[in-house]
């Protein structure tokens, strides 16, 4: 009954009762959808990149390298020769190896150029592999495999002709070069989905009348001629390695990070993932704390409402205390109307959540690539209801001391 | 609890009461007993101190002075807390208006006093049942038990209010001023059924006024200031 009651008067004010639980609704989907978000690009992140043992590039930071390599983000200050990339490929330990040329754009897009092994070898979500959606894998030399974001935002299908621009964000465009689409790709979720790929040798063919990331003035050299010339690459941007045995994992980073003919870093993509949660995890302890402190100020939102409704429940206060009931009565009254609207705003903030990912998550996918997957609550976002119903009865014990107080002198006499 | 059965139900002697921060008003009572089965009006002014007098008999205020025994139990003997026990077992309350949680449907209002007494609850065998005689006996109709307080009339909530005070046979009926709010013609309809129920169940009354006209049908008529002397009565 008691329960009945307390529901019957938060429903008698249900305007400001439902103001309240509200803003805590709205306070914890921010917190969840906070969580979800960081879970999700972690996943997200970690799923770009599988059944790679060992990224090679100039050296650098290790965080750095992978972000360039795998995420297209930033760019790399130096490139590897094609000679120590060759002496590299050559060791016993090496299963595969796949070179990477980056540096050139296409629209808002980057150029990637690679082998064909690259198709054959990279890996996403575990041990998923690329595969195309429409038309062929690169085959001439200006052939292009786009990914699908590409496809979808320049509306390109296979045989449209495309123009490289050398740098990135440039206007000077490769105008004498025109590629083809061949192939466009299935959709990964990865940023592989917003890179236009091409082979190593097109990478060279773009730049043969550039010298040190200028046009050569009033020089073109025709395509035909292109065609003729020896296009063997001059350096990589970096390589993605498997070995043959996961032990021989360190043995090989070992020889590459001591290179002595130019300075090499090899790394493991998942240490260098852990290096750049540590980077980021103050960022994400700041936004998680931020969000928390939201669901705090709702609850003292909360706590403000009860405050300025205690002077017209002094009525209701003297008719329970006329019927035998105790001040401690009227302070645990108090505390159980608050849990129960912080535990309906909780609930309430857990279908926001899911409405809201059901809205977003097409939107994160194709904007981010981060994939958020709608799924039964876990331990941990119960344990969220858990704490904010908690903190919600912690919180009204304030105004409900006061209750006490005012029951505890009024008696069944309101003085009006 | 010390229940003899010839006690007294209400029994005070040499209390003296004072608003704590004020002097000009203060209630000082040598000596008054409510017989088990005995309805008493007491009559006193607006302002001469009746309200007072009944928080001090229900023991939501306290005397540092004199005893106030309730069926033969030192209100001053108990602690707040068994106080507060000893008022809902004992006890139905009344008053003038605002009687009832106006959210709460009236079955629930009527009820409510069994959640904060154990006895009464066990003697009710059937709570609802009896929640709907109590209703019925007042003249109530059936299907009033399940709409909220606040839709009905002040007269059907002063019913609600004796049907709430007598659930589970309290022995003392305190109702302060319960007939202000009504007009003439109901003041004696409601007094009618209210004595009526009190008589079923053999529970005495203590019931303020400041109408005499109210006091044939009681056992006694006391004024206030019969049993009591008041000092500085506010305007
Ligand atoms: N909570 C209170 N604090 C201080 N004085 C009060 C309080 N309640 C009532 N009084 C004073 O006590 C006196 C008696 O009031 P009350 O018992 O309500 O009289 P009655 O019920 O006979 O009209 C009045 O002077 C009133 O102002
Ligand atoms: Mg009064």
């Amino acid at each position: 009954m008691i329960i009945r009651l307390a529901i019957a008067s938060l429903s008698a004010r249900a305007l400001t009762v439902g103001m309240t639980i509200l803003a805590i609704a709205l306070s914890v989907t921010l917190f969840l959808g906070v969580e979800k978000i960081r879970t999700g690009a972690k996943t997200s992140f970690s799923d770009t990149i599988s059944g790679t043992d060992l990224i090679v590039g100039a050296r650098s930071g290790s965080v750095q390298l992978l972000l360039y390599s795998v995420f297209r983000i930033g760019n790399a200050t130096n490139n590897v020769t094609w000679e120590s990339y060759q002496e590299i490929a050559q060791r016993p330990e090496i299963e595969w190896i796949v070179p990477i040329s980056l540096g050139d754009s296409h629209r808002q897009f980057r150029v990637m150029g690679t082998s064909t092994a690259f198709f054959e070898y990279y890996q996403y979500r575990q041990d998923r592999s690329l595969e195309t959606a429409e038309g062929a894998l690169m085959d001439d030399l200006f052939d292009a495999v786009i990914g699908s974001d590409v496809a979808d935002t320049l509306e390109y299908s296979v045989g449209d002709p495309i123009v490289v621009a050398h740098g990135l964000a440039s206007f000077t465009e490769h105008k004498d070069q025109p590629f083809r689409v061949s192939g466009i790709l299935k959709k990964t979720g990865t940023p592989v989905d917003r890179t236009v790929i091409v082979s190593m040798e097109a990478i060279e063919a773009i730049h043969v009348d550039w010298k040190s990331g200028a046009k050569v003035p009033g020089k073109t050299t025709p395509v035909d001629m292109i065609r003729q010339m020896d296009l063997t690459p001059k350096a990589v941007t970096a390589a993605l390695i498997g070995v043959k045995s996961p032990l021989q994992t360190f043995t090989l980073q070992r020889a590459v990070n001591d290179y002595t003919e130019e300075p090499l870093l090899a790394i493991l993509p998942g240490v260098a993932l852990q290096e750049l949660w540590g980077i980021v995890g103050i960022a994400e302890t700041a936004l998680l704390a931020v969000s928390a402190m939201v669901v705090v100020t709702a609850l003292i939102g909360m706590m403000a409402t009860i405050f300025s409704s205690l002077n017209e429940r002094r009525r209701e206060m003297a008719i329970f205390r006329a019927v035998g009931a105790r001040p401690s009565n009227i302070l645990g009254m108090l505390v159980l109307e608050a849990m129960l609207t912080a535990a309906v705003g909780a609930l309430l903030g857990f279908c926001f959540l899911y409405v809201g990912l059901l809205a977003a998550q097409p939107v994160l996918d194709s904007a981010y690539g981060i994939w958020l997957p709608i799924e039964p609550p876990k331990w941990r976002e119960i344990g969220v209801v858990l704490a904010v119903i908690a903190a919600g009865a912690i919180v009204s014990l304030v105004p409900a001391y006061r209750a006490y107080r005012l029951s505890l002198a009024d008696g069944m006499m309101v003085k009006s | 609890m010390n229940l003899r059965r010839d006690d007294p139900i209400l029994n005070m002697s040499g209390v003296r009461f004072q608003w704590p921060g004020r002097t000009s008003f203060a209630l000082n009572v040598p000596a008054f007993c409510l017989q088990r089965g005995e309805t008493v009006l007491l009559l006193g002014e607006s302002g001469s101190g009746k309200s007072t007098l009944l928080s001090l008999i229900c023991g939501t205020l306290q005397t540092g002075t004199g005893t106030i025994a309730v069926s033969g139990t030192d209100l001053a003997a108990l602690s707040g807390a068994g106080r507060d026990r000893l008022r809902a077992e004992q006890i139905g309350v009344i008053f003038q208006q605002f009687n009832l949680l106006p959210f709460a449907t009236v079955s629930d209002n009527i009820l409510l006093p069994l959640r904060f007494a154990p006895n009464r609850r066990s003697r009710t065998k059937m709570p609802f049942e009896e929640a709907t005689r109590l209703c019925r006996s007042l003249g109530l109709p059936d299907d009033l038990l399940g709409q909220r307080a606040a839709s009905l009339s002040v007269g059907q909530q002063q019913r609600v209010a004796v049907a709430r005070a007598l659930i589970g046979q309290p022995p003392l009926m305190i109702a302060d001023e319960p007939t202000s709010s009504l007009d003439a013609g109901s003041q004696n309809a409601f007094l009618d059924l209210m004595f009526g129920q009190l008589g079923e169940i053999g529970a005495s009354l203590l019931m303020v006024s400041h109408d005499p006209r109210l006091g044939d049908r009681f056992d006694r008529v006391v004024e206030l200031s019969d049993i009591a002397m008041i000092e500085g009565r506010a305007a």
